[in-house]
């Protein structure tokens, strides 16, 4: 029987789960949409791989994303880590000596300096969607292009044309606009990269000191154009890893192999069987203050299994039901 | 008259004590909670700072408790700070709450301008203002060195979240008593508390400071409990501003020997050489002041929109450069969530973890 660690990923627009081996090979990877409902995602995925690798034993699995928490309740995860942490150890195990890492995903954006192996600095975006993948998906369906096509599109432009890229709602009438015009389609699309790239750089990237070798990940660095127009703007290579649509999900994985071996127990993992645990999740209103705080409440049909959501304390530091109190105490820990 | 005032922080202990000794009727606005922040959002201009808009909610529900007076901190310089009682003032009037206004601002020479005033407010003799600014200052004094020992304390509890029980209970003792000796009393009795919470086992603890724009650094309700955020991932914390050295500097001109912001605005040369208005200078100052005292990591907090603050977070990443200390800047209004929040300190801790731990300076520590 073979090792592997589990890592999970469950972001707002995909969950990505990843196996690895002990030298880190990837044994096996899920890239599905959460579509809103994260628990039913998590368990989908973890369904398919169990399937398609009944004779791995899971020595750890680590969570990260928006939804780390949730997952790593529901899994029972040895280390639940943000996902400025993940993606960093990800790079720096696929293209050591990584200075700076661009991620762009669906719904969000971030920039990570790195120098000697270690995280220096970071940003996020903080306000808005423009520049993430899920305005390239709405213009690719607008102009009735594949999303898989829309790169390759962007490579033929002979003169990419200058759109407004701050805002996506201008950038879609601006882009009209120049098809008005007459602009040939490829131009456009390249121009619309350009413009994210831009928009990335001045409101992500700002302030930050950007050196190669710059790896470029999430599911954006699929698109072609986008790396032409990134490279092309730093004036260096881009370097895409092979699973950069993962890489969360693979940092998950290591941090939570290295978690396990501190710690020098087993995993708190709770076995595919939880794939067909029905969890229910109820979130109700807090009347104790005004602040009217929204708590939600996960739990099976036996036992609580956590609650969050409240600015207080009053219910997150509530005790749980018995045998869900490691792995919150767990979580806690690490997160 | 019902008088109350604007909270920040801890500061509803000292000033109700002090408008009480001066023979006052008090009434402290509810604590600040996501509807004050509605009420204010509602009637405050869109692009003012946050702490207007908290101050407005405050005031508006102070009124609904049958406040009729206001008072408030007035204030000199490029800031809009300044200009905040006046405008708070002119939206209340519109909306039709008649509440007076008191705006006390900064004295031009001696503090003892600040007795006068406060016993012409309410009419009493020098002697009894005097004894009551002095009851209402050894009160923000002991509130400040209660909190500064739960920011360590935090880090090392045996139990998540007792140190903030206690903290509050203290903060609800220290309300009630009204001697200068009950007030010592309580802050000896508090801080033995908090030590006896301490856990035995020994921890990798790292060292924080929370610098910026002053309302944020002191409200919890606003930074969304960002102290005890860090505190919960082990990270002590540290702020270049309490409203006592704020009290000292400001009102009583430096008057007391305590932990002030002096220094602060002198090691903020040669990268700011001017004040800026609000805090920006000490910003600046402080993050050179904890880089070379040794801290881990710096955070700014600011409302959006703040100028001063602005103008220091350009300034920053130089400092960060050449302190060698890592800086995060964090702003935050009525559309900041909290879970965005999380996940940056918990990033930001987490770097400043890792990189310890590759360079080998992370230890265990025992104890405070």
């Amino acid at each position: 029987m073979a090792f592997a660690d589990l890592g999970i990923d469950v972001g707002s627009v995909s969950t990505n789960i990843v196996l690895i081996d002990k030298n880190n090979e990837l044994l096996d990877k899920i890239y599905i949409r959460t579509k809103g409902q994260p628990i039913q995602a998590l368990q989908q995925g973890l369904v398919e791989i169990y399937q398609r690798n009944r004779d791995v034993e899971i020595r750890s699995v680590g969570t990260t994303g928006s939804a780390r928490y949730l997952a790593g309740v529901i899994a029972g995860s040895d280390a639940v880590k943000n996902e400025i942490t993940a993606h960093a150890v990800a790079a720096l195990e696929e293209v050591p000596g990584t200075q700076t890492v661009i991620e762009i995903g669906g719904q969000d954006s971030k920039i990570i300096i790195l120098r000697d192996n270690t995280v220096a600095d970071f940003a996020m975006n903080t306000v808005c969607a423009a520049g993430t993948g899920s305005f390239l998906d709405q213009q690719a369906a607008r102009l009735n292009l594949p999303i898989e096509e829309f790169g390759a599109l962007a490579l033929k432009a002979k003169n990419p044309v200058r759109i407004a890229g701050r805002c996506s709602v201008f950038a879609e009438s601006d882009m009209i606009h120049k098809q008005q015009m007459g602009h040939n389609l490829a131009d456009i699309v390249a121009g619309l990269c350009e413009a994210l790239v831009r928009n990335y750089l001045s409101n992500v990237g700002k302030g930050k000191e950007i050196l190669a070798p710059v790896v470029f990940q999430g599911g954006v660095a699929a698109n072609k154009g986008m790396r032409e127009a990134l490279s092309k703007a730093l004036n260096t290579d881009i370097v895409v890893p092979k699973y950069f649509d993962v890489m969360g999900a693979i940092g998950a994985a290591l941090l939570a192999r290295d978690a396990v071996k501190q710690r020098g127990t087993r995993t708190n993992f709770r076995g595919f069987s939880f794939c067909s645990t029905e969890f229910n999740v109820k979130s109700f209103e807090c009347t104790s203050c005004a602040n009217r705080c929204e708590v939600v409440e996960l739990k099976t049909l036996a036992a609580v299994l956590a609650r969050w959501g409240d600015r207080c304390g009053k219910w997150s530091e509530m005790p749980v039901d018995g045998l869900c109190k490691q792995a919150q105490k767990q979580t806690q820990q690490t997160g | 008259m019902k008088v109350t005032f604007p909270h920040m922080g801890t500061m509803w202990v000292p000033v109700k004590t002090l408008l009480e000794e001066l023979g006052m009727d008090v009434v402290i606005p509810p604590p600040s909670t996501k509807r004050t922040l509605s009420l204010g959002t509602r009637f405050a201009p869109e692009f003012i700072c946050m702490p207007l808009k908290i101050n407005l909610g405050n005031f508006i529900e102070a009124a609904e408790k049958g406040a009729d007076t206001i008072v408030m901190a007035g204030g000199v310089g490029p800031c809009r700070f300044g200009y905040y009682s006046r405008l708070e003032k002119e939206i209340l009037d519109d909306l039709g709450y008649s509440m007076e206004m008191i705006i006390i601002e900064p004295p031009e020479k001696h503090f003892i301008e600040l007795v006068h005033k406060l016993g012409k407010l309410k009419k009493c003799s020098p002697l009894k203002a005097l004894s009551a600014v002095r009851l209402g200052w050894l009160k923000c004094c002991v509130a400040d060195n209660i909190e500064k020992k739960v920011e360590k304390v935090r880090a090392r509890e045996k139990n998540p979240g007792s140190a903030d029980t206690v903290f509050n209970r203290a903060l609800e003792k220290l309300d009630y008593v009204r001697t200068r000796k009950d007030v010592l009393d309580v802050q000896k009795e508090v801080l033995e508390e908090l030590d006896s919470l301490v856990s035995e086992t020994s921890r990798q603890i790292i060292r924080i400071a929370v610098v910026g724009e002053i309302y944020t650094v002191l409200e919890p309700f606003v930074n969304h409990n960002l102290e005890r955020h860090l505190g919960r991932m082990g990270a002590e914390t540290h702020r270049s501003l309490y409203l006592s050295s704020w009290v000292n500097d400001h009102i009583l001109n430096g008057f007391f020997d305590i932990e002030g912001t002096e220094e602060a605005c002198k090691l903020a040369s040669p990268y700011l050489n001017h004040m800026v208005g609000g805090h920006g200078r000490e910003t600046v100052g402080s993050t050179v002041l904890y880089a070379r005292q040794g801290f881990d990591g710096v955070i700014q907090i600011a409302p959006l929109t703040c100028g001063p603050e602005i103008v220091a977070e350009a300034i920053l990443p130089e400092v960060s450069q050449r302190e060698r200390i890592p800086i995060m800047t964090i702003y935050v209004d009525e559309q900041s969530g909290e879970a965005g929040l999380l996940t940056r300190l918990e990033a930001f801790v987490d770097m400043i973890y890792r990189s310890k731990q590759n360079s080998k300076k992370l230890t265990a520590v025992k104890g405070l």
